[in-house]
């Protein structure tokens, strides 16, 4: 096992973190601030996907394609807000529960009708294909730097945004007490649409990035999402910083896992029963970590509330 | 599920009071949708394009198709419908040898014909044979066989093997082992329908391999070649024609060329029956076959021959009419061993480029007249 292995794979654990926290992002948003199970969210991480395939397929531009991803996502999800969401703010979990698995399968098969079932296979833009030199002999591909580089300048503008802007009080405010800031005269309608797109618009480009070096196709979004919630039930329910900490212990748990966890088995079984017990248990890592984590913390590492 | 099971006996009562047709009822569950659809959808064509082309004789089969989405719980409801509800005669189609095993056994049981276009997984091939199974493709291994035989050909010594984890997987890294006579850098398995193998990659490119063998149909072929050709490993690919079949390729593209992989089954393969096949199917759908579309194709065509000689009632009629396979194959020489799988040529091809279309062209033989290893174990 050379050094040069173990740092392509933290790379790659690093580039699926990234992946994983521009979902999270949004799905802890959605969660914190207006108190809402949104099951429909990969779907959102689909529609970003198939907007990208669609548009990079006319234009011939994978810029254009992931312009319009977040343009799709987005108004995807503010459309949603309005039309179904909106409604189920005071309803209780189950309810929501409902409604936004109904919209999965509402997404799923208008794209299914609109594209088929067939996957969409999208091209590198010629500025990122092919894999760079870094430093110490590593060689890796472009584009997945260019994922882990993108998930950063993610988290430093949702830092910024949360942190440093009236917008951003406003939504710490609208997550402690709803009642208030509705009486200071902040229109908190249109706040939670505003923060149903950005969470939405977030997914659309994960979705993008994902389909690009994958594929594109229905369904996609419904294995993400269920990693993106062990992500913030780790890092903590509407927590930037959690979902940021979360995605990427998640992604590089489960990234090594699967690459060395059989390995380290073989040094004391025969090879094919280590791969087996190596590979079970890789998978089931990450569960392990949520468990482990739900019973020391259960509010999650960053999470306020218990 | 009071009301469900009401249905369906309804349903079954008036499929049953239905005047049955003369000829011959052959459910397909087949995937159409999702990651693996392309070998469905090319499986299908295959077969409906032969029924069309036999005229009267092909409109005598009543030919029902069904989406498994690849999932073996869908795929057993389907043929539960079929056979209990639609009262077919002969089923088809299986894409997933997981899904075979889960439907063949029972769909075998009960008294159908199962003609496997595609799948064939060991199980069903030595100790679990049936006299009413039918295997139109090949034992899984055949093509790793033929790669391994091919990899010593071609001086390799040090391969880095990988394949998904479920039944044609583990045939495929037997197969090729079983006849590739090197070290192995590597052996790994990867999930059914994985789509990210950047994990995989680094393992490649770490492993001081001289090759790399791979068996990964459909989508998660095309995301392995893409990300390959991405990652900057540039040691020499060897597979199975499933890696680099016609739908793969066009994905997938210039990094694909002069690739070798082994087929039983090619485009270029110099034999009246599969010039006519080229030629009608590119007319009829407005692209190239692919080789699960050969198989398709000549699964309907065994049908076919076994229908002119005896009636589907009569079953050991019709099954002593299908082992004859008294039908002109796509792929030239074809007939089937004691265990119902082909005895066949399985060829090396090579990836090239035509015009701007990716295809494949034989340039040898990997192994003549091959059965498979697992006919002595078949008790029929």
């Amino acid at each position: 096992m050379s050094a040069l292995l173990v740092a392509e794979q933290v790379l790659n654990g690093l580039q699926y973190g990234m992946m994983l926290f521009l979902m999270a992002a949004g799905l802890t948003l959605v969660f914190g601030v207006m108190g809402l199970i949104n099951l429909a969210h990969g779907a959102l991480y689909m529609t970003g996907a198939f907007a990208c395939a669609a548009v990079a397929a006319a234009t011939g531009s994978f810029w254009l394609g992931l312009a319009a991803s977040l343009a799709a996502a987005a108004s995807a999800g503010a459309l949603v807000e309005l039309a179904v969401i909106r409604r189920l703010y005071a309803r209780d979990h189950l309810d929501q529960v409902l409604a936004t698995f109904a919209l999965i399968l509402v997404f799923s098969e208008t794209t299914r009708w609109l594209f088929g079932s067939f996957p969409l296979y999208l091209s590198l833009p010629e500025a990122l294909s092919g894999a760079v030199d870094l430093p110490g002999g590593l060689v890796y591909p472009a584009f997945r730097l260019a994922i882990i580089g993108i998930g950063f300048a993610v988290a430093v503008f949702l830092f910024w945004l949360i942190g440093r802007t009236r917008l951003g009080i406003r939504i710490r405010a609208g997550e402690a007490d709803r009642e208030m800031i509705a009486a200071l005269g902040v229109d908190i309608g249109r706040l939670y649409t505003l923060v149903f797109a950005l969470g939405a618009a977030l997914a659309g480009l994960a979705g993008a990035l994902v389909g690009t070096i994958q594929s594109v196709q229905v369904g996609m979004g419904e294995p993400v999402l269920i990693l993106a919630f062990v992500v913030i039930v780790i890092g903590g329910i509407g927590s930037i910083r959690g979902a940021l900490v979360g995605a990427l212990v998640v992604g590089m748990t489960d990234t090594l896992g699967k690459a060395f966890l059989p390995q380290l088995f073989a040094l004391a079984m025969e090879p094919s029963a280590a791969r087996a017990v190596g590979s079970a248990l890789a998978s089931m890592l990450i569960y392990i970590l949520m468990a482990a984590v739900l019973i020391v913390r259960p509010q999650g590492l960053f999470g306020a509330r218990a | 599920m009071k009301r469900i099971l009401t249905g369906v006996a309804a349903a079954a009562l008036i499929a049953a009071g239905a005047a049955q047709a003369e000829g011959v009822k052959v459910g397909m569950i087949t995937t159409l949708s999702g990651g693996g659809a392309g070998l469905g959808i090319d499986v299908r064509d295959g077969f409906q394009l032969a029924l069309k082309m036999a005229g009267d004789a092909g409109a005598a089969v009543d030919l029902v198709v069904e989406d498994d989405q690849q999932k073996p719980d869908v795929a057993v409801q389907l043929a539960d419908k079929m056979i209990q509800a639609e009262q077919v005669d002969v089923l088809t189609g299986i894409i997933w040898s997981n899904l075979a095993m889960a439907v063949v056994p029972a769909a075998t049981a009960q008294g159908k014909f199962y003609l496997s276009p595609n799948a064939g997984p060991s199980a069903l091939a030595g100790a679990n044979c049936h006299p009413n199974y039918f295997n139109v493709a090949w034992q899984n291994d055949n093509l790793h066989e033929a790669a391994g035989a091919y990899a010593n050909s071609a001086g390799f010594t040090n391969s880095f093997i990988l394949a998904p984890n479920y039944p044609a997987g583990t045939d495929a890294l037997a197969g090729y082992k079983r006849f590739y006579e090197g070290a192995l850098a590597g052996e790994v398995y990867t999930q059914l329908g994985q789509t990210d193998y950047a994990g995989e990659i680094a393992q490649i490119r770490a492993s001081g391999a001289d090759s790399v063998f791979f068996f990964l149909p459909g989508g998660m072929g095309i995301a392995f070649m893409k990300q390959y050709a991405e990652s900057g490993v540039d040691i020499p690919l060897v597979g199975p024609a499933f890696s680099f079949d016609q739908g793969i390729l066009q994905a997938v593209g210039a990094a694909a060329l002069g690739v070798k992989n082994t087929s039983q089954w090619s485009k270029d393969l110099d034999n009246a029956a599969n010039q006519a096949f080229v030629a009608a199917f590119q007319e009829e759908y407005g692209r190239l076959p692919s080789l699960y579309a050969s198989q398709g194709y000549d699964t309907a065509n065994l049908l076919l021959s076994a229908m002119a000689k005896a009636d589907v009632a009569d079953q050991d009629a019709f099954r002593a009419a299908l082992e004859e396979a008294d039908f002109a194959s796509t792929r030239g020489d074809f007939a089937f061993n004691s265990n119902h799988h082909p005895i066949q040529d399985i060829y090396v091809r090579e990836v090239i480029q035509e015009g701007d279309v990716f295809t494949n062209k034989v340039i040898g033989v990997a192994l003549e007249d091959r059965g498979d290893a697992y006919a002595d174990q078949c008790n029929m």
